[in-house]
């Protein structure tokens, strides 16, 4: 008796659709979330996050080199996780494993003791910019710092031992829209696809309409995932009034597949509407399903990297970050909109959201009433 | 004639919420074809009751079959062929009356849908007005189109609760009429109800308060398990000597029918003695009728009142 039935999956499918084209608010809410919260977060958020990862490409070892490195772990603004060839730092910038790539070129000691400034390279992930201004600056001191005390007098240069280079990656002029635009792709998803589902059963539930549904041979299969279609739907005309606004407003690159790209998205929007329609089979009524929203939703927002550059977060921010399928969806939406990654770069990032969502489903089927009580 | 077969015959079924006792030892049994009445005050369980009947409450404890299925075990059997029509109308506000009832069948998985859903509009005179929404149509047209949407996936047992409340007269006189013709049609109808004259109406009857059937039968089996001796008042001043009524011994029961009033008692020799008595000092009349439903009625709740509250 509990064989899915597809007549009956369309029939609720149908029926949601109905009410949904009847439902001026939340046709409202569709267009008018993404439009406002594009004029919210236009503006900046700052902040100063330490301890950023940072991969050294050493091409001339020497203590000048040496000394500079320490000064770099000394200033708290970089966790140093070690020395590499050049290869291997550019795949550590694409996956997102390090913000920064330092490269001391060859005769590197040579010319710093000859005065002949070197010249240091410094590769930023700066497609959050206001996660790497701090970091780049102190890097900017640090030379004269380090390398004075030590350099013979005759040597001395009047002003600057060595030249820093920096090449900011992704984002090479800082736009901060760049950033946000990918992250509010993320955020408003998740508000608008948990908030609506959340309040598509416990509508059922409160008009008295639930009781008549259980009372047909329906199944919690073809309920949850009959109101689940219509949400998908919605959320890709979202996603793509967000970047169209992207492209034609705010010009963001989009080097990446677009393909790959909704694909992400469809991953992603899935995983939220399994938690909306999870929330509202678990929720008496609309108020507790709104309640259990914002309680998920703040978090997101706040520790996803979405406000605050996730580097920059304490060790227990980002292990709770890390469980958070926005955060995974960032990464994966910048690594694509702004690094050009493909497939092949985004599995350490799709796993997490499916797990996410299949812990989420069980709960969710498991917590469906099939009656009253 | 054969008897017909019982359509439901459950036995000790027990619901609690928290530790709130609302059903207590149901014992029911309604035959194929029988308009049965759920009859009892609010709060009485009746809703309850009608709702583990069909699988929507898992009752805790308790034994018994509908449609020859276990109500324990085989709920989503069950729901396939019974039509239940909520207490509250629970039909989709925001769909049309088309949509609605096309919803319906879908979810039974009627083969023909369109027509069955053409057939029902006609049935209802609701053709014209097929897209109206459902939320704007009037209390008697949703019990209508409810009614409508329950019988789509002609089911063999109808299961009403309070299909009547807050309809008017000739709507309700007209659905009375309804459920005849399908209980002759050989459908099982059990509904609830808060009036006396629907009462009437149904073959057996079944009395519920506070949890607890008190009664179950046809009208007079059930009148006469209450052992009541009734007599009329009836006179000028009638108003003024109520209360003095009240408190003469033996009399269990004071009502009010109209401009007269019924006063029973389950020991009669000591009632009608005490009344004749009383009487001799006014200008009041008396006369021996035989019980009605509703003093049956009004006996047993007050009975079982006092033994809620004691
Ligand atoms: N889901 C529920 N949770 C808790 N109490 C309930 C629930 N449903 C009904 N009740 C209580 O059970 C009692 C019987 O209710 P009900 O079956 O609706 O009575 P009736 O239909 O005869 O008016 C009432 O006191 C009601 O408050
Ligand atoms: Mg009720």
């Amino acid at each position: 008796m509990g064989g899915f039935s597809f007549s009956r999956w369309l029939g609720i499918l149908i029926k949601e659709f109905i009410q949904l084209r009847r439902d001026r608010l939340t046709f409202g809410m569709i267009v008018g979330i993404p439009i406002i919260q594009l004029l919210l977060f236009g503006f900046a958020i700052n902040s100063d996050p330490k301890h950023l990862p940072a991969a050294i490409v050493m091409a001339d070892p020497g203590p000048f080199a040496r000394a500079y490195v320490a000064a770099m772990k000394n200033s708290e603004y970089f966790k140093i996780v070690g020395s590499v060839d050049e290869r291997e730092a550019d795949r550590l910038l694409d996956r997102s494993e390090v913000q920064f790539v330092v490269t001391f070129p060859v005769g590197f000691h040579r010319d710093l003791v000859r005065g002949k400034k070197p010249t240091l390279l410094v590769e930023a992930d700066a497609s959050d910019p206001m996660a790497v201004g701090g970091a780049i600056s102190v890097l900017n001191h640090l030379g004269a710092e380090v390398f004075a005390a030590d350099l013979p007098g005759l040597q001395r240069p009047a002003a600057e031992p060595m030249e820093l280079r920096v090449h900011r990656r992704y984002n090479p002029e800082s736009i901060t829209a760049y950033n946000i635009v990918p992250g509010l792709l993320g955020v408003i998803l998740t508000m608008t696809m948990i908030l609506m589902t959340g309040l598509a059963m416990t509508r059922e539930r409160e008009r008295g309409t639930f009781e008549n549904l259980l009372a047909t041979p329906a199944t919690p299969v073809e309920v949850m995932t009959g109101k689940i279609v219509p949400y998908i739907l919605i959320g890709l005309i979202q996603v793509t009034l967000i970047l169209l606004a992207a492209r034609w407003v705010f010009g963001v690159p989009m080097l990446g597949n677009l393909f790959l790209l909704y694909g992400v998205v469809l991953l992603f929007i899935c995983a939220n509407l399994t938690l909306g329609i999870t929330f509202s089979s678990i929720a008496r009524n609309q108020l507790q399903a709104m309640q259990m929203t914002f309680f998920f939703f703040l978090p997101s927002m706040l520790l996803s990297g979405f406000m605050f550059p996730f580097r920059g977060m304490p060790d227990w921010a980002q292990f709770v970050g890390n469980v958070l399928p926005l955060t995974h969806f960032l990464i994966l939406v910048r690594g694509i909109l702004l690094k050009g990654n493909g497939l092949e770069l985004m599995w350490g990032h799709t796993w997490p959201i499916l797990l996410f969502m299949g812990t989420v489903l069980a709960l969710g089927l498991g917590t469906f009433r099939r009656t009253l009580d | 004639m054969a008897v017909a077969p019982l359509v439901i015959d459950v036995a000790g079924i027990n619901k609690q919420f928290g530790n709130k006792h609302v059903v207590k030892d149901l014992a029911l049994q309604v035959r194929q074809g029988e308009i049965f009445g759920f009859l009892g005050p609010n709060g009485s369980g009746k809703t309850t009751s009608i709702r583990m009947l069909c699988g929507l409450l898992t009752p805790d404890s308790g034994r018994g079959t509908c449609l020859g299925l276990d109500v324990l075990t085989q709920s989503a059997t069950i729901k396939r062929q019974v039509g239940y029509m909520t207490q509250k109308f629970s039909l989709w506000d925001d769909l049309t009356i088309s949509e609605n009832l096309d919803f319906v069948a879908r979810m039974f998985g009627m083969k023909e849908r369109k027509s069955t859903v053409t057939r029902a509009l006609d049935g209802l005179g609701l053709s014209g007005r097929r897209d109206q929404l459902a939320g704007t149509l009037s209390g008697g047209w949703k019990q209508r189109l409810a009614l409508a949407a329950c019988l789509l996936h002609k089911p063999k047992l109808l299961l009403l609760d309070e299909p009547t409340a807050g309809v008017d007269p000739k709507a309700r006189r007209d659905f009375w009429e309804e459920i005849h013709r399908l209980s002759a049609a050989g459908i099982t109808v059990l509904v609830s109800t808060h009036y006396m004259d629907e009462a009437e109406r149904c073959h057996r009857l079944g009395y519920i308060a506070y949890g607890t059937l008190l009664a179950s039968g046809t009208a007079e089996e059930v009148v006469a398990s209450q052992h009541l001796h009734t007599w009329q008042i009836s006179g000028s001043g009638l108003q003024d000597l109520t209360e003095r009524l009240r408190q003469l011994p033996g009399a269990d029961l004071v009502a009010s029918f109209g401009a007269t009033l019924h006063i029973s008692g389950k020991d009669g020799a000591k009632l009608k003695a005490g009344l004749e008595d009383f009487l001799r000092t006014t200008s009041l009349t008396m006369t021996a009728v035989p019980p009605s439903l509703e003093d049956a009625f009004i006996h047993m709740m007050q009975g079982s009142r006092d033994q809620f509250e004691g």
